[in-house]
């Protein structure tokens, strides 16, 4: 009876193994579908390339800039302009402000996030400062740089374009910021 | 068929194979029917658990203003009240149901893994100690909803979320064994001439709930494991600083959650379709229909999980994709509906108390489905999201659904398990108290709901109040008359009028031709269907 049953318990072992294993899969599977979709906003980690694309003066897009420190992270972080008009295709550069006002150093990163999420396929940052980390020593003021262009395939459908930074501590979440780190050192 | 019923007790008393006396007995069985018990009565005890947290949710909202419980108690409450209800009372009911009736349905002489059976059953107590315990703790138990979803679980969560961690690796992997068990059973010990298309509808729906068992819980293991890390071991699968994303832990868990609430319907659906052609006096209208149709909604419940999060801000297109999905479920579960109705159409209806239960089965699940398809419109979603209106939809499925449907089988086999008829008058209070007092307590919800009034909340507005103090009696009335049904039971238990055979006058089927009570074993020898 015993060997009836062992080929069916061991396929049914393996597919539960199979589907755990799933599980973990759809976290890759999440980031490749949001990269292809910009479901989830997220701008590319990478410095786009200056095309020679011809700007569209017959089109406006306003673009928007949120800054804000995490809860634990006690820097002042804001951008110096609020929003700015831009033709599709023209290249524009701001400046985000850091001040760490604490008595310490500490070492942030900037994380992007674009909406609506479709957009963000076609924002392209040129130059980033969320691209590597950001170190201050205690009480240091930086200015700090963001050079994009708006693609001028930009869908119709989208007027308004919302950047938004979150800035983080990396100390304290060390372990993966080292990957992104290094990531950004090929840049 | 009397030569089956004397067999299993001349083999019985030769080989000494009667249970063993004592503690032991419940502690070492391999028995189908033991466990079987054991899932049920551990089943009851959660549901008044549960069912205790629920009345606390209920006393604070009586008014509005904060009286008896400070607001994270209340989270605690309505967190532990989700899982302790899915995981604690209505998933082992369903599978003590599976164990007492599958091997005597299908003419087998016990599950295909008897070792692993006791198992299964015995680390739930463990798990389920672990959840309450965590409750103690300081800073107290888990209070992010039952759904956890990242942050809450990781970043702004307490260290009970451990113990929950764990306590859901338990469940799930009980219930993994639990499923692994009902297959091997079902493919491997269906006695001579039981087509897979001769199975009773019961043993079908659980054949299918156990596959969706084996795809999703593997999955919730992986997404809690995932919460463990992020906040005990630096990953970042949800947190955005180290380039996860918290949207990505919905999708995980609505993956495994969506599945999930189909293992708790389609085993109501398989008891349904046994009950009502007995009182019917007619077989079930549709068999294979039944069978495609029960299919069909386990394989489209993996493409409609974002209709959980039509707010977390999907493209149209996506939207789109799974509100239509969602819609289709209506159909197969349509076609369910009407099968019942096609079944009593025309019969020879008695209205015993599992008839009653399955009639308000039918009448309130589709309550519930409709609102159901409400909220499977994209649109109108942005205003139900997250109101009272959803509290409303899932407790209709599943206490009007699937509790109401596991208070229909203890009723129906009853007679079965004990060899004693249940008090018909104590039980027809039962089912009328639960009626009345259940659809005080949940139709109204629907109101305040589509008034605006947010879920998980332990105060609301002012003119909410006088539907709220209308939802407290009845969630009271509903607690209260549970008791008459442990009442019934320990009745039936002890002492009634002798069960025939058959028990019911139009029941068909083979755990209908043992005697009444089942013997401890049955089917040695395997029965002969034609």
């Amino acid at each position: 009876m015993a060997l009836k049953h062992q080929p069916v318990v061991i396929k049914l072992c393996l597919l539960t193994a199979a589907m755990f294993g799933f599980g973990y899969a759809l976290v890759p599977l999440y980031d490749v579908f949001c990269d292809l979709t910009g479901l989830n906003g997220k701008t590319s980690t990478m410095a786009a390339t200056a095309e020679a694309a011809i700007p569209d003066k017959q089109r406006e897009v306003l673009v928007e800039f949120i800054a804000r420190p995490n809860n634990n992270m006690p820097w002042v972080f804001e951008p110096v302009v609020h929003k700015i008009r831009v033709h599709p295709g023209e290249i524009h550069r701001i400046d985000y402000l850091a001040h760490n006002i604490t008595g310490r150093s500490m070492t942030a990163q900037a994380v992007p996030s674009v909406s609506p999420g479709q957009a963000a396929l076609y924002f392209n940052k040129m130059e980033c400062f969320c691209f590597t980390q950001q170190h201050l020593t205690a009480g240091q003021q930086l200015l700090m740089p963001l050079q994009f262009y708006v693609d001028p395939a930009l869908p119709e459908q989208f007027s308004t374009i919302t950047l938004s930074y979150t800035l983080y501590e990396v100390d304290a979440v060390a372990p993966v910021t080292a990957e992104t780190a290094t990531g950004d050192n090929n840049e | 068929m009397s030569t089956v019923t004397t067999d299993p007790h001349a083999h019985a008393e030769h080989e000494h194979h009667g249970p063993a006396k004592g503690l032991k007995r419940w502690l070492y069985t391999t028995n189908h029917k033991d466990i079987g018990t054991l899932y049920l009565l551990f089943s009851l005890l959660m549901f008044f658990i549960g069912g205790a947290m629920a009345m606390v949710i209920r006393a604070e909202l009586f008014q509005p203003g904060l009286q008896i419980v400070e607001p994270n108690f209340f989270n605690q409450m309505t967190t532990v009240h989700g899982l302790i209800m899915v995981f604690g009372a209505v998933m082992p009911a369903f599978t003590g149901l599976a164990n007492w009736l599958i091997p005597m349905m299908i003419g087998a002489p016990d599950m295909a893994l008897p070792r692993m059976n006791n198992w299964s059953f015995w680390i739930l107590p463990f798990a389920f100690s672990i959840l309450l315990a965590s409750l103690f703790m300081e800073g107290g138990g888990p209070s992010f909803g039952w759904t956890f979803y990242a942050p809450l679980s990781t970043t702004y969560s307490n260290d009970s979320t451990a113990l929950f961690v764990f306590s859901v690796h338990i469940m799930g992997i009980s219930s993994i064994m639990g499923a692994i068990n009902v297959i091997v059973t079902i493919m491997n010990l269906r006695a001579p001439g039981m087509t897979y298309m001769k199975m009773p509808l019961f043993v079908w729906t659980w054949f299918i709930t156990a596959y969706l068992l084996i795809a999703v819980m593997p999955v919730l293991a992986g997404v809690v494991t995932m919460v463990l890390t992020d906040k005990y071991f630096g990953t970042s699968f949800f947190d955005a600083a180290g380039g996860g994303d918290p949207v990505l832990f919905q999708h995980i868990f609505w993956f495994f959650g969506h599945p999930e609430v189909y293992i708790m319907i389609l085993p109501a659906f398989g008891i349904i379709s046994s009950i009502v052609p007995t009182f019917s006096r007619k077989p079930l209208f549709g068999y294979a229909s039944m069978v495609y149709a029960t299919s069909s909604i386990a394989l489209l419940s993996f493409l409609v999980w974002a209709h959980h999060m039509f707010t977390t801000g999907m493209p149209v297109a996506a939207e789109l994709f799974f509100m239509y999905c969602t819609m289709l479920i209506a159909v197969p579960t349509g076609v369910k509906v009407f099968n019942w109705v096609a079944t009593m159409w025309r019969g020879a209806m008695t209205f015993e108390v599992p008839m009653m239960f399955s009639l308000a089965f039918i009448v309130l699940f589709t309550i519930g489905g409709f609102s159901g398809l409400m909220l499977a419109i994209t649109p109108a979603d942005f205003q139900y999201h997250d109101t009272y209106f959803v509290v409303a939809h899932f407790h209709y499925v599943l206490v009007t659904g699937a509790i109401f449907s596991i208070m229909a089988a203890a009723y129906y086999w009853l007679p079965k398990w004990t060899g004693h008829m249940y008090d018909e008058t104590l039980g027809q209070w039962h089912f009328w108290c639960s009626l009345i007092s259940v659809n005080v307590l949940f139709f109204p919800m629907h109101f305040v709901g589509l008034a605006g009034m947010p879920r998980r909340i332990p105060d609301y507005a002012l003119q909410f109040a006088d539907f709220n103090a209308l939802i407290s009696i009845g969630g009271f009335a509903f607690g209260l008359s549970q008791l008459l049904f442990v009442w019934l039971v320990v009745k039936c238990i002890k002492g009634g009028e002798k069960a025939t055979d058959q028990v019911w006058e139009g029941a068909e089927g083979l755990e209908w031709t043992i005697a009444s009570p089942a013997p401890y074993h049955s089917f040695t020898t395997p029965p002969e269907i034609k």
